[in-house]
């Protein structure tokens, strides 16, 4: 078994068993659930809509040489600096290098969820620079010194009396249990953050090959804040995230929003096409782009699986999983949490690690119901299944997958087979499978019937 | 060595050489320009320029940001004034433009042209930033600021109220429209930033329970002329 399927066994039981965050985590997503349906009913026609943006980001990901060559070239003529890495580890020189070519001291961040996959912040921190996230959610992780719990709503997870006693313990606020008064003591930290930051590093959502410009989605408008004061800019995207028309945002947009948190657009949709320009009056003298790999062309190489990539991080597969409900983000031990994690973190770190999370699925369909555009996500983690058994079979699977082979094509075997086990299904009833254990605990083996089906069919129709 | 991006663009073409399957669809949509094709499965954003008015004050109520309508720009003018009277506004920061001017100079507290310096601290200090827009979307109660249309990128996000002085004749029914408006009138030389606005800043960060004024805006007013 490998590390991380040991530990996600046990992080997953425990936390199933906590029925208390449970009852909160179902609590936090009622309102999202009554939200976005009613943002759904607006729709004139949401699945054909789905259609639209499945569409839209297909187009571009079976392009993608040709989107991502005419993005950068408008891109650049913009104004904006384009850099490329292969890996988390080239992405993080990069941005190193900018910011001590830079001499900055104070860094500022909004939500970037590809930056917790190349861990960033730990890179920034361990060079010596200060780095604050400052998206609510991100700020209160940071705090916590843990993961994002989900990759839309980082600490949905935490209750407001732990979030009171966290500021209480670092910014040294008085305890109060409202969420307003939270979120203005954040607020009020931030803010002079900002105004410090030689750099500010955001993410993107989309970026629009026609124009050159990249697209952010937020709520708080602390990206806004972000790109506007601090005198560098950095964003950091994945290279699956190109679009090729400024136009296709008319669909990905709301329904980004619709689907990831109930709104019917997100309170800021931003698109940057450059540094300041001539006339002017503010905004960063300095904008930088690291596109970035990191295993992202290894999905493109499945084609299967090549639709992984249409993915907008909108985290509508994580509200509707049963599994996410019950063992909490954190037990996945990935950057992304939820269905989607399951699919594309074996493509990132490896299958033979990671392939138990496309396991840990009641292969529902909820998420790919729930998918904006149309990623065929509980297919992928039966894929994902086939793919591990075939890199490396275990044991069993040699075993038994032969071993049904062989059985299954002599029916002489087939029958004495059957004879035996029906011949023995009580004795097994007493016994302990050690193998079947997880699934014996809560089955019985059924009661042996007096003949097989063959001979009942014999006795009644010949 | 090859550098990273050629050997990103190899991956890539090598990759792509196996085509995909397309998606499970419900049906294929039509070629075309996506917002065209899209247009009649999207939320609706009014047939006419009255029905895009009642969807647009519809949909900024529910996303508590306030529309003002005004007959004419005096009233602009007052609406503002009798605003900042009853708020305590002490400073107001402005974006230089024939519609924000007037209002600006009929302001009694402090007022402040914010165009011309980037002077963040200030900025900070101001109770409340007056702008313009590009463009208004009825179907999402959003509004188009940018970069040229509003002081540019700080002006409509830090101080802690956002008042938006617009035309009627700026609200465009859809997304779509306005994309295609700023295209049109930007061409190839786009402001280097482009907003749409819905409503004050928000979190949902702590238990999911909607808090107004994140860390943009907690206020935000549109005074829509004619």
């Amino acid at each position: 078994m490998s590390d991380s399927k040991a530990i996600f066994l046990k992080d997953a039981t425990v936390n199933a068993a906590d029925g208390d965050q449970r009852a909160f985590i179902r609590k936090a997503l009622g309102g999202y659930y009554t939200n976005r349906d009613l943002q759904k009913a607006r729709y004139r026609d949401w699945e054909r809509a789905r259609d639209a943006a499945s569409m839209a980001k297909w187009s571009a990901v079976n392009d993608l040489a040709n989107v991502l060559e005419k993005f950068t070239a408008n891109f650049e003529r913009n104004g904006g600096v384009v850099h490329w890495a292969r890996d988390a580890e080239e992405a993080r020189a990069i941005i190193l290098k900018i910011a001590k070519d830079a001499d900055a001291k104070a860094i500022v961040k909004s939500k970037c969820m590809t930056s917790e996959e190349i861990h960033l912040n730990d890179a920034l921190e361990k060079a010596g620079y200060g780095v604050v996230e400052s998206d609510l959610g991100e700020f209160i992780q940071q705090l916590r010194g843990e993961a994002p719990y989900h990759f839309v709503f980082p600490c949905m997870h935490v209750k407001r009396e732990a979030i009171s006693e966290l500021f209480t313990q670092h910014l040294g606020t008085a305890p109060t249990d409202s969420p307003e008064e939270l979120t203005m003591i954040a607020r009020r930290h931030l803010r002079q953050l900002y105004v410090d930051a030689d750099i500010g590093i955001t993410g993107a959502n989309f970026l629009v090959a026609e124009t050159g410009q990249i697209s952010i989605t937020e709520n708080e408008g602390n990206a806004r804040l972000t790109a506007a004061l601090p005198r560098i800019h950095i964003a950091l995207s994945g290279i699956e995230k190109v679009v090729n028309h400024l136009d296709d945002l008319s669909v990905l947009l709301p329904m980004l929003a619709t689907a990831g948190a109930g709104q019917p657009m997100t309170c800021y949709n931003t698109l940057y096409s450059g540094p300041r320009k001539k006339g002017e009056c503010d905004g960063p003298e300095e904008f930088h782009l690291v596109l970035m790999d990191n295993a992202r062309t290894r999905i493109l190489a499945d084609p299967e699986q090549r639709d992984a990539l249409h993915c907008i991080r909108c985290g509508a597969c994580l509200n509707v999983c049963p599994i996410f409900k019950n063992i909490g983000g954190l037990a996945y031990g990935t950057t992304y949490q939820g269905p989607i994690g399951s699919v594309i973190t074996p493509h990132l770190r490896g299958l033979k690690q990671w392939n138990h999370l496309s396991g840990a699925s009641s292969l529902c369909g909820a998420c790919t119901d729930a998918c904006p555009v149309r990623i065929d996500l509980h297919h992928h983690l039966l894929h994902n299944r086939r793919n591990a058994t075939k890199e490396s079979p275990t044991l069993f699977d040699q075993v038994f997958h032969n071993g049904f082979n062989f059985v299954i094509s002599r029916p002489w075997l087939f029958a004495l087979g059957g004879r035996i086990f029906r011949a023995t299904l009580p004795l097994l009833q007493k016994l302990p499978l050690p193998y079947m254990g997880a699934w014996m605990k809560t089955r019985d083996l059924p009661k042996a019937p007096a003949q097989s089906f063959r001979d009942q069919w014999k006795n009644d129709h010949v | 060595m090859s550098d990273a991006r050629s050997e990103i663009f190899a991956r890539i073409r090598e990759a792509l050489k196996v085509k995909a399957p397309k998606p499970h669809l419900k049906g294929e949509p039509a070629p075309g320009k996506t917002s065209a094709v899209a247009k009649p499965w999207l939320p609706e954003g009014g047939e006419t320029a009255e029905d895009s008015l009642a969807i647009l004050a519809e949909q900024l109520a529910k996303l508590k940001a306030v529309l003002i309508r005004v007959p004419d720009h005096a009233s602009a003018a007052k609406a503002v004034a009798d605003l900042s009277a009853t708020k305590g506004w002490k400073k107001v920061a402005y974006h230089g433009h024939p519609l924000t001017r007037p209002i600006a100079a009929a302001l009694a507290c402090e007022t402040w042209e914010a165009d011309a310096s980037f002077e963040k601290q200030q900025l900070e200090g101001c109770d409340a930033g007056l702008t313009t827009c590009e463009a208004i979307v009825a179907q999402l109660g959003a509004i188009l600021v940018s970069s040229a249309s509003s002081g540019g990128r700080a002006l409509s996000i830090l101080p802690h109220v956002h008042v938006v002085i617009a035309e009627a004749s700026q609200v465009v029914p859809d997304l779509g429209s306005s994309l295609a408006l700023v295209q049109a009138r930007h061409g190839k030389d786009m402001p280097s930033m482009l907003s749409y606005i819905t409503g004050p800043s928000r979190t949902g960060d702590i238990e999911r329970i909607l808090v107004l004024g994140a860390h943009g805006p907690k206020e935000l007013y549109l005074i829509l002329v004619g």
